[in-house]
């Protein structure tokens, strides 16, 4: 057994292919054809970004990709990234009004994607940052809330600054996503883009470390947290001193930024988890070349959280499920290394305070998976770094906030993204984003005209 | 099986669809081809002296994502010599004795010139001849064509040269580029002729290219107006030909054409007067496979309306077309959304809100996604009171047979506004209002 590349460099690149390829310029006139052009259009009121979803697609159909973009971008700066990885089945897909007619709805997400491919493949700036205003702002973390709060703040005429710890800006977009999905490069183009917007994204720099919480307080007039959330959550099992135990941030940061030849990768690999970024776990693993993938759920298949187009997408890929097992503990070999997972079955009871199903496990039900690789993908835990900041208000561990203003109870600062919502999709986080910009814009100007008229 | 043989002008023909005179009739290839395919009878490619054609020669209007619904052309008559296409002619009517063959023909407005021509066409074997007054561009810069054909008197001396040698029945071919088509029906007619034909392609420029400046279709940077034709044209030469046939003296057959492209579109034609109907555009575009179920879509037509001849057909609308002042001012109905076929596009509300009358509610919609558990259905309301019933929204409406148009009975009498025209006079002291009540009544 080894855990080095299976598959010739060609084959991975296959394998990791887009899912999901751009739209020939005629496919696209097509797919926009179908559009109705509702008005009040459930496309738009199912977007947490509120993109004029009939607008973009008749301009379009009227050979105005610049404009498109411009519709687009306005609304949602990250348009790019969630046209790929947006759940558009459940968004604005899933209320086109051609499913109620046992249609299938426009290919929206596609449709975005061609109009910002169009603007960004030619470096044509659509938006442009308003009149400075002397107001400055500074951003924690670099990921599409951050992004989507600094770009409007530009637009708005404020300074941004957005601080993080990684050597490229984009967060999850740029390390978390699955490759097939989205590669590092297309959350670095978006990012580029919002630079030239004037944001200043300053990356390798850790706040409380490098630059304190006190000195930004000072130097700037507010404060945004889109720090995300913290690492993968333990398994609490026996396993984590064993090798080849590895956590699902890590396992997909690796195949977003080594190469596919350099992840290292099991003959037979278990993942641990029910969730989206289980899947990613999973069909990226059968991807690298794992003969076989084992996704282990404590509860079954209705009680998963992960999309119905993800769970198909891992049954296609030869994934394997296994309802109704949790891990007990890694059986290591003599090196160290995992050579076996022992999980015991559960059975289901009432809902729980989840509100899903409760399990419980069946005494002496114990077995034993054959694997050389284990990957937990149980969520994230909370960031501890936010107990740093006075008088911030947190439930959970979620950061707590004015939902119309995104204004946490410390009114310094400002707060949006999987730090408030406890991990949501990139439009979700483009949405708090925004919004809080516009909190945090009109806060500092009625502090500005206090000031004026003390 | 219903018998789809038209008889017109005493010519029998194997059924209504004939190519119209055009690119796809220029040669005795394409003929035979089309009779093969099942086309009875062909306009032959205008026949005259040759001519050069530019290159390009066609423009096209598209519709989102559907091409050529018009098409417009600078191409003019036969290039190909006389004696070649008379000669094909002749070779074609050896081989299809029963399909029916119509000589087009162009020349110079000389007595003599068109006496000589009609001849030679006669002697061609031709079943009957059709004269082009309507072509609208290049001939009628030398005078020919629709130079012709918006001069009634000129249509009419023509004509008259025509029928003075002419031994087999002549149609008319009329330009639609004029003010009153029925009154140069009535000039050909006044001629001698035994048909005409409706209508020819319509004035046009098909459009700028926005990079170049240079209009569709180009030639060199440059471009000159042509005819217009295909599926965009049809309602007009629809009003055009059923106008003709209304007519009260011209009386004479009509081949309907303008934007036919299936049974249906030609079913329309023959029954607001059309015996015989020409296709160019739709052969153009998917080639000469598509009579194939223009004639089993006619002949089903037929059996399930209990017909037995396509020619009980022929101008079974016209009566129905009335002056605007003979309709029912007090024939109402409303509009009905199917809550269950409606999928909340809102298309019906903002076309009657900001295009019509004000009479459809909608709510705003409520912000969310599937997320959240189901998306709850909207529908729009309509104000019944309010309604005009001007059929608006059900036009709009994507889901066939979601907003219907329901009559009303309110208890009125029909009344037009001629009769109410006439009513007034006779009772002045009365309100239109009170009048329109009463119906037909008020006397």
């Amino acid at each position: 057994m080894h855990t080095g590349p299976k598959l010739t460099p060609e084959q991975l690149e296959e394998n990791f292919a887009d899912i999901n390829p751009p739209l020939t310029p005629s496919l696209a006139l097509e797919a926009a054809s179908r559009c109705l052009f509702c008005y009040d259009a459930p496309c738009i009121k199912a977007c947490p970004t509120e993109i004029n979803i009939p607008q973009f697609i008749r301009q379009i159909l009227t050979q105005n990709l610049v404009g498109s973009a411009r519709t687009i971008l306005s609304a949602n700066v990250l348009g790019h990234s969630c046209g790929r990885v947006c759940p558009t089945s459940v968004l604005c897909e899933g209320a086109c009004v051609l499913n109620a007619e046992g249609k299938k709805p426009v290919e929206i997400g596609r449709l975005q994607r061609h109009a910002v491919d169009h603007v960004l493949n030619r470096g044509i700036n659509v938006l442009k940052a308003g009149k400075e205003n002397g107001q400055r702002v500074a951003m924690i973390g670099a990921g599409p809330a951050s992004l989507a709060c600094a770009a409007e703040l530009r637009r708005l005429g404020c300074a941004a600054v957005i601080f993080d710890s990684k050597p490229h800006p984009g967060g999850l977009n740029t390390y978390g996503i699955a490759a097939y999905k989205m590669r590092a490069e297309d959350s670095m183009r978006e990012t580029e883009m919002i630079r030239a917007l004037g944001v200043d994204i300053r990356n390798g720099v850790t706040i409380g470390r490098d630059v304190s919480l006190e000195q930004l307080e000072r130097e700037y007039d507010a404060i945004f947290l889109g720090v995300g959330l913290g690492e993968t959550d333990d398994l609490n099992i026996e396993a984590d001193n064993i090798r080849r135990c590895a956590d699902a941030l890590s396992f997909i940061e690796q195949t977003k930024t080594n190469g596919f030849d350099h992840v290292q990768i099991g003959t037979q690999v278990a993942v641990i988890g029910g969730g989206n970024t289980a899947i990613d776990v999973a069909t990226a693993a059968r991807r690298l070349g794992a003969e076989v993938v084992y996704m282990i759920y404590r509860r079954s298949r209705e009680e998963m959280s992960a999309f119905d187009y993800e769970y198909e997408l891992a049954k296609v890929d030869g994934v394997t499920f296994v309802w109704q097992a949790a891990p007990v503990r890694v059986v290591p070999d003599a090196r160290g290394r995992a050579q076996g997972l022992v999980c015991v079955k559960t059975e289901l009871g009432p809902p729980d305070s989840s509100s899903r199903r409760s399990f419980r496990p069946i005494p002496g039900s114990e077995f034993t998976l054959e694997v050389d690789m284990v990957v937990r993908a149980l969520g994230q835990k909370k960031l501890a770094f936010l107990q740093d900041i006075p008088n911030l208000k947190l439930d959970g561990g979620k950061v707590v906030v004015n939902a119309e203003t995104m204004q946490t109870a410390n009114p310094k600062y400002f707060a949006g993204g999987d730090c408030v919502n406890g991990g949501g999709e990139v439009v979700d986080a483009v949405a708090h984003g925004k919004r809080a910009a516009r909190g945090i814009h009109a806060a500092l100007a009625a502090q500005q005209r206090g000031v004026a008229h003390a | 099986m219903p018998d789809l043989s038209i008889n017109f002008c005493g010519v029998r023909s194997p059924n209504p669809f004939w190519l119209a005179s055009g690119p796809p009739t220029n040669t005795a290839y394409q003929v035979m081809k089309a009779f093969d395919a099942g086309w009875g009878g062909a306009v032959w490619k205008t026949i005259g002296d040759p001519i050069i054609n530019t290159a390009s020669r066609y423009g096209s209007i598209d519709y989102k994502h559907e091409r050529m619904i018009g098409l417009n052309n600078i191409e003019l008559i036969s290039d190909r010599p006389i004696e070649t296409n008379f000669r094909e002619i002749s070779e074609v009517k050896k081989r299809f004795p029963k399909n029916t063959v119509v000589a087009s023909l162009m020349v110079e407005s000389k007595r003599e010139t068109w006496h000589d021509i009609v001849r030679r066409a006669q002697d061609s074997g031709s079943d009957l001849l059709e004269l082009n007054f309507g072509c609208p561009h290049g001939m009628s810069e030398r005078g020919m064509g629709a130079a012709v054909g918006q001069v009634p008197e000129y249509t009419t001396m023509i004509t008259t040269w025509v029928k003075e040698v002419a031994t087999i029945p002549v149609i008319v071919k009329l330009t639609p580029n004029v003010t009153d088509v029925a009154h140069m029906a009535s000039a050909a007619k006044q001629g001698g002729a035994g048909a005409v034909s409706l209508v020819n392609t319509f004035n046009s420029l098909v459009g700028v290219d926005l990079d170049t400046y240079a209009p569709r279709p180009n030639v060199g940077g440059y471009g000159s107006h042509g005819g217009y034709c295909g599926p965009s044209v049809k309602p007009i030469a629809l009003h055009m030909v059923s106008s003709v046939a209304k007519h009260p003296t011209v009386g004479v057959p009509i081949s309907g054409i303008g934007g036919i492209a299936n049974w249906q579109d030609a079913t329309e034609f023959i029954l607001l007067g059309a015996t015989s109907v020409q296709v160019c555009t739709a052969a153009m575009h998917y080639g000469f496979r598509i009579v194939e179920d223009m004639i089993d879509g006619l002949s089903q037509y037929l059996e399930d309306k209990g017909f037995n001849s396509v020619m009980d057909l022929v101008g079974k609308s016209v009566n129905r077309i009335r002056d605007w002042g003979d309709l029912d001012l007090n024939y109402k109905i409303v509009a009905r959304i199917d809550p269950q076929l409606c999928i909340g596009c809102n298309l019906c509300y903002i076309a009657c809100e900001d295009g019509a009358h004000q009479c459809i509610a909608a709510a705003e919609r409520p912000r969310g996604d599937l997320r959240d558990g189901e998306i709850a259905k909207h529908v729009p309301r309509i104000l019944e009171d309010e309604c005009v019933g001007c059929n608006l929204c059900a036009l709009v409406c994507p889901v066939p047979g979601c907003i219907t148009m329901e009559q009303l009975d309110n208890g009125r009498a029909t009344m037009s506004w001629r009769q109410l025209q006439e009513a007034r006079g006779r009772n002045p002291q009365c309100t239109m209002g009170d009048l329109l009540a009463k119906g037909t009544a008020a006397d």
